[in-house]
C-alpha cells in the first residue's frame, strides 16, 4: 500500500519534469502550428551541457540551468531563422520535414563527436524518508524547479508585454499584425522559449536518469504523449499531462519490462488522439 | 496491343530494369553489382514511400518498419523452418502487407502531422517487440549459417541471384507506383493529398483508400528487406529498424520530386552515387545522417518540388512522357 | 411527387450554440428549393448535416427512402448527393479536368477512368469551363473556382445538388450566366437545394423557399407567400435593404 503510494508520489515528481519538457513543444505548436521535431535533440543538448558543466568543469549540477536557459534560447532563435521562418503558413508537413532534417544534422554531429555511450551525472541531494521509502532528493529538487520554471512561463505569458504578444499571435496572427505587434520577432522568441524549455528540462532529466545521445527520441515521444494528454498549444495543460504520464509510469513500471514502457505510451498516444482529437484537458485550441 | 504497352513510360521503366540487369553482368563486375544493389534498394523503398508521401500527402517516417519486419519474417522462416527463399519472401511480403492494412485502418484515422508522429511511434513499438520476442533471438538477433547458400549454387552464384531478385523487386515497385498513379485508385489518392475533406465529399472512400495505399506501400519493401537480410545472413533489431534508412528514403523521394515516378528513381540513383562517393572518404563516413539532413533541409527550403519539378519547368514537354 | 430528401426534427449544437433546432422539411423530386435566412441562421450547418460532414445530435435524415443519418460523406456522395462549398475547395494542383474526373469517378455512377473523362468533359461544358480544362484549380479566378465547384458536383451526375452561395462574389454578368447554368441543370432532371443571399436571384430561381432564423424554420412556401410573411420581414428588419428586396423580388 505504502509502496504504491510512494511510486505514485515519485511518478508525480518525475511527471512535473515531463510536463516542463512538453511545454516547450506545445508552446511552439500553439503559437505557429509547427511541430518541432528537434525537440528531442534539444533535450539531449541540455543533458550534454549538464554533463560538460557538472562532470567536466565540476560545477554544481543545478548551476547548469542559467547558461543552458540562455544558450538554448539563442539556439532556438537560430533554429527559427534557419528552419521555421520560411515554413510558417505553409502546409504543416513542410515544417515537420525541415525540423526533422535539422534534427538529423544535430544527432549526426552528436554521434560523430560523443558516440552513443551511456552518461551519468551524480547529484547528491539528501532524500526525504517516508517509512521504509526514501524519495530521492534529486527528484524533489527537479520537480520543484520544474514547477518554478512553469510558473515563470505562466507569469511571462500573462503579465508581460512580450508574453501577451505571444498569446495574441497564437490567437490570431493577422489580427496581431494589424494592431502593430512585430509578429515575426514574436514567432522567433516563441521558438527560442520553446527550445529553452526543452534544454532546461533536459538538464533536469539529466539529474534524474542516465542518458545517451539517442535518449532524445524517447523523451520527445513522451512530450508528444503529454501534449496530447494536456491539449495542444496549452502549456498549463502540459503540466497536468506530464503528471498524468508520470503517474502512469509510476503505476506501470513495477509490472512491465522497461523497453515496453515507451510502447505502452505510444499506444496511449494513438488511442487518445483517436478518442480526443483535441487532447484530453483541452478546452479548445489556442488556449495559450 | 493493350493500352498500357502503348504508353512510352512503360517502356522507359522496362529499359531501366534491363540496364540494371545487364550492366553488372558484363564482365562479372561485382563492385558495380553491389553499388547497383543498393541503388535498387533505395529505388524500391523510395517509390513505395512515394505512394504515401507523394500521392496521398502523408509523411511516413517509419517506412523502415516494413523493410525490417519483412527481413525478420524471411530470415526466421529460412532459419527456423528451413523454408526456401522464394516462399519465405512471398509470405513475408504478404504478412507485412496484411499487418500494414490492419495498422493502417487504425493510425490512418489520424490526420496529417499526427499520422507522421504515429509512424515514429510504430518504429519504437515494433523494435521493442523484436527485442523482446524470443523466437527472433531478442536483441542478439538471428544468424543464418553459410549453408543456406548451397541450394542456390554456393555463395558467389547466390549473390547474383539475390541481385537479380532485387532488381525484379525494384522493377515491380516502379510499375506498381506507375500503375497506381494512372489508375482510378491513384486519382482518389491524389485527391486526398490535395484536400482530404473535399475528396471525401466528392465520394472518395478516404479511410479505405489510405489504408490500402499504406498496405500497398508495405508489400515490396518487406520483400526487399527479406532479400537484404538473407544476403547478410544476419538480422538484429538495431539494423532492421534503423531509422537512417527510412530517412534516406524520404530524402530520396524529396530530392527526385515527390509524386513522380521518374523523379524518385532518379533521386535514389543520384543519392546512392553521392553517398558512395562520400563514404569512401574517411571524414564523411561518420556523417551520413548529417549529409541526409543538410540535403533534406535544402530541398525542403529551396526546391520543394525536387529534381522533376525543375525538369518540368525547364522542359514542359517532359511532363507528357515522364510520369 | 415524392419527397427526395426528408429531414425529421434535426438538431445540432456546437458547445453553447444551438445551430439548428428541431428542423423538419422535405424536398420534392425535380424542384429547386431555396434556403434563405440571415447570417448565422444555420444554413451551411444544415448542408454539412445533410452530406454527412457533421452528425446531427438528434433527428433523422432520409434520402431516396434510406436513412442516411450519421453516414460518412463519401457514402452519401455515392448515393447521388453532390454539393458545392461557400468557401471554394478546389483540389489545388489538379487540373479542372482532373477535379471533375474525381467527381465522376467517385460519384453516384462510380465510373471507370475512361468513362469518367467523358462525364467530366460534359460537366465542364455545362459549367462553361471548356477553355480552362487543363488549368490547375488554384489558378482560376473566383468565378472560375465557383464554376469548378459546380462542374465537379455535376460530374458526379447527382440526383440532388446542394449549392452553397454559388453566386456570391460574382459580378452581374457572371451572375446572369450562372443562373442560366443552374436552370439548365434543373432541366436535366436534377433536384436542387440552394442557399443564396442574392434575393432577386433566389426568388426567381426557386419553386419553393424555406426560411431559417436562429436555427429554426421561420417560414416555408412559394416565393411570393414567403415574401409577404410578416415574420420573415421582421427577421430581415435588421437589414431594411434586404427586406425591401424581399418584397420587390417577385
Amino acid at each position: 500500500m505504502l509502496g504504491t503510494l510512494a511510486s505514485i508520489i515519485d511518478g508525480v515528481l518525475v511527471g512535473l519534469v515531463y510536463g516542463l519538457a512538453a511545454m516547450g513543444l506545445t508552446l511552439i505548436w500553439g503559437v505557429m502550428d509547427v511541430i518541432n521535431l528537434t525537440h528531442g535533440a534539444m533535450i539531449v543538448g541540455g543533458m550534454f551541457a549538464l554533463y560538460m558543466l557538472a562532470s567536466a568543469l565540476g560545477l554544481p549540477p543545478y548551476l547548469a540551468l542559467p547558461p543552458v536557459l540562455i544558450g538554448a534560447f539563442c539556439i532556438g532563435i537560430l533554429l527559427y531563422w534557419i528552419a521555421i521562418h520560411r515554413m510558417v503558413g505553409r502546409p504543416p508537413l513542410m515544417s515537420l520535414l525541415s525540423t526533422f532534417s535539422v534534427n538529423l544534422v544535430l544527432i549526426g554531429i552528436g554521434t560523430g563527436v560523443w558516440g552513443t555511450a551511456l552518461f551519468n551525472v551524480e547529484v547528491s541531494v539528501p532524500g526525504i524518508s517516508m517509512g521504509r521509502y526514501t524519495f530521492p532528493g534529486a527528484h524533489i529538487v527537479a520537480a520543484v524547479l520544474a514547477a518554478v520554471v512553469a510558473g515563470a512561463l505562466y507569469f511571462f505569458l500573462h503579465h508581460t508585454r512580450l508574453g501577451k504578444s505571444v498569446r495574441a499571435v497564437a490567437n490570431n496572427r493577422e489580427a496581431a499584425e494589424l494592431v502593430g505587434i512585430p509578429t515575426t520577432r514574436v514567432l522567433a522568441v516563441s521558438v527560442g522559449l520553446g527550445v529553452a524549455l526543452a534544454g532546461v528540462s533536459g538538464v533536469l532529466i539529466g539529474t534524474l536518469f542516465p542518458f545517451t545521445l539517442l535518449s532524445g527520441d524517447g523523451y520527445q515521444l513522451k512530450s508528444f504523449v503529454v501534449t496530447v494528454l494536456g491539449g495542444f498549444g496549452n502549456p498549463v495543460g502540459a503540466l497536468f499531462g506530464g503528471v498524468a504520464l508520470g503517474l502512469l509510469e509510476g503505476i506501470v513500471t513495477p509490472f512491465v519490462p522497461v523497453s515496453w514502457t515507451l510502447v505502452i505510451e505510444f499506444v496511449l498516444f494513438v488511442l487518445v488522439l483517436i478518442a480526443f482529437p483535441g487532447g484530453v484537458f483541452a478546452s479548445r485550441r489556442g488556449a495559450l | 496491343m493493350p493500352p498500357l504497352l502503348r504508353r512510352p513510360f512503360f517502356w522507359i521503366i522496362a529499359l531501366v530494369i534491363a540496364v540494371f540487369a545487364i550492366a553488372p553482368a558484363i564482365g562479372n563486375n561485382v563492385e558495380l553489382r553491389e553499388s547497383l544493389l543498393l541503388a535498387a534498394l533505395y529505388i524500391t523503398l523510395a517509390s513505395n514511400l512515394n505512394v504515401m508521401l507523394g500521392y496521398t500527402g502523408y509523411v511516413n517516417f517509419g517506412s523502415i518498419v516494413f523493410f525490417g519486419l519483412g527481413g525478420y519474417l524471411c530470415v526466421w522462416l529460412v532459419s527456423s523452418y528451413a523454408w526456401p527463399l522464394g516462399a519465405s519472401l512471398l509470405v513475408a511480403g504478404i504478412a507485412v502487407g496484411a499487418l500494414a492494412l490492419i495498422f493502417g485502418l487504425g493510425i490512418l484515422r489520424l490526420r496529417g502531422a499526427f499520422f507522421a508522429l504515429a509512424t515514429i511511434g510504430i518504429v519504437e513499438a515494433v523494435q521493442a517487440f523484436a527485442e523482446n520476442f524470443t523466437p527472433w533471438g531478442g536483441s542478439a538477433g538471428i544468424y543464418l549459417s553459410s549453408a543456406i547458400f548451397q541450394p542456390m549454387g554456393g555463395p558467389a552464384r547466390a549473390l547474383w541471384s539475390i541481385y537479380f531478385l532485387m532488381v525484379a523487386v525494384m522493377g515491380l515497385s516502379l510499375y506498381l507506383s506507375y500503375l497506381i498513379k494512372i489508375s482510378k485508385f491513384g486519382l482518389g489518392l491524389l485527391a486526398i493529398g490535395q484536400n482530404e475533406d473535399a475528396a471525401a465529399i466528392l465520394g472518395v472512400p478516404t479511410p479505405l483508400y489510405k489504408a490500402l495505399a499504406y498496405s500497398a506501400s508495405a508489400f515490396l519493401p518487406a520483400i526487399a528487406g527479406g532479400l537484404y537480410f538473407f544476403k547478410s545472413a544476419f538480422i538484429q533489431p538495431s539494423d532492421a529498424f534503423d531509422l537512417t534508412l527510412s530517412t534516406e528514403a524520404l530524402v530520396v523521394a524529396m530530392l527526385g520530386g515527390q509524386g513522380t515516378v521518374t523523379g524518385v528513381a532518379l533521386g535514389a540513383y543520384l543519392y546512392e552515387e553521392l553517398r558512395g562517393y562520400l563514404l569512401t572518404s574517411e571524414t564523411f563516413s561518420n556523417f551520413q545522417l548529417v549529409l541526409s539532413g543538410v540535403l533534406l533541409l535544402l530541398i525542403v527550403l529551396f526546391f520543394p518540388s525536387g529534381l522533376m519539378g525543375w525538369i518540368y519547368s525547364r522542359f514542359p514537354c517532359a511532363r507528357k512522357v515522364l510520369e | 411527387m415524392t419527397a427526395l430528401l426528408e429531414l425529421h426534427n434535426v438538431s445540432k449544437r456546437f458547445g453553447g450554440l444551438q445551430a439548428l433546432r428541431e428542423l423538419s422539411f422535405a424536398i420534392e423530386e425535380g424542384e429547386i428549393l431555396g434556403l434563405i435566412g440571415p447570417n448565422g441562421a444555420g444554413k451551411s450547418t444544415l448542408f454539412n448535416l445533410i452530406n454527412g460532414v457533421y452528425t446531427p445530435d438528434s433527428g433523422r435524415i432520409v434520402f431516396r427512402g434510406a436513412d442516411i443519418t450519421g453516414e460518412k460523406p463519401y457514402r452519401i456522395a455515392r448515393r447521388g448527393l453532390a454539393r458545392t462549398h461557400q468557401i471554394v475547395q478546389p483540389l489545388s494542383n489538379m487540373t479542372v479536368l482532373e477535379n471533375c474526373m474525381v467527381g465522376a469517378c467517385f460519384g453516384r455512377e462510380n465510373l471507370p477512368l475512361a468513362r469518367a473523362d467523358e462525364a467530366a468533359r460534359d460537366a465542364i461544358a455545362v459549367a462553361g469551363l471548356e477553355e480552362r480544362a487543363g488549368t490547375p484549380g488554384i489558378q482560376l479566378t473566383i468565378a472560375g473556382k465557383k464554376r469548378l465547384e459546380l462542374a465537379r458536383a455535376l460530374a458526379a451526375s447527382p440526383v440532388l445538388l446542394l449549392l452553397d452561395e454559388v453566386l456570391a462574389g460574382l459580378n452581374p454578368t457572371e451572375v446572369e450566366r450562372m443562373i442560366g447554368v443552374i436552370r439548365r441543370i434543373r432541366e436535366r432532371g436534377v433536384t436542387v437545394l440552394i442557399i443564396e443571399h442574392l434575393m432577386q436571384a433566389i426568388m426567381s430561381l426557386s419553386d419553393r423557399i424555406v426560411v431559417l432564423n436562429f436555427g429554426e424554420k421561420l417560414a416555408e412556401g412559394m416565393p411570393a407567400e414567403v415574401a409577404r410573411n410578416a415574420q420573415v420581414i421582421e427577421a430581415y428588419l435588421g437589414d431594411p435593404r434586404l427586406a425591401a428586396e424581399l418584397q420587390s423580388g417577385t
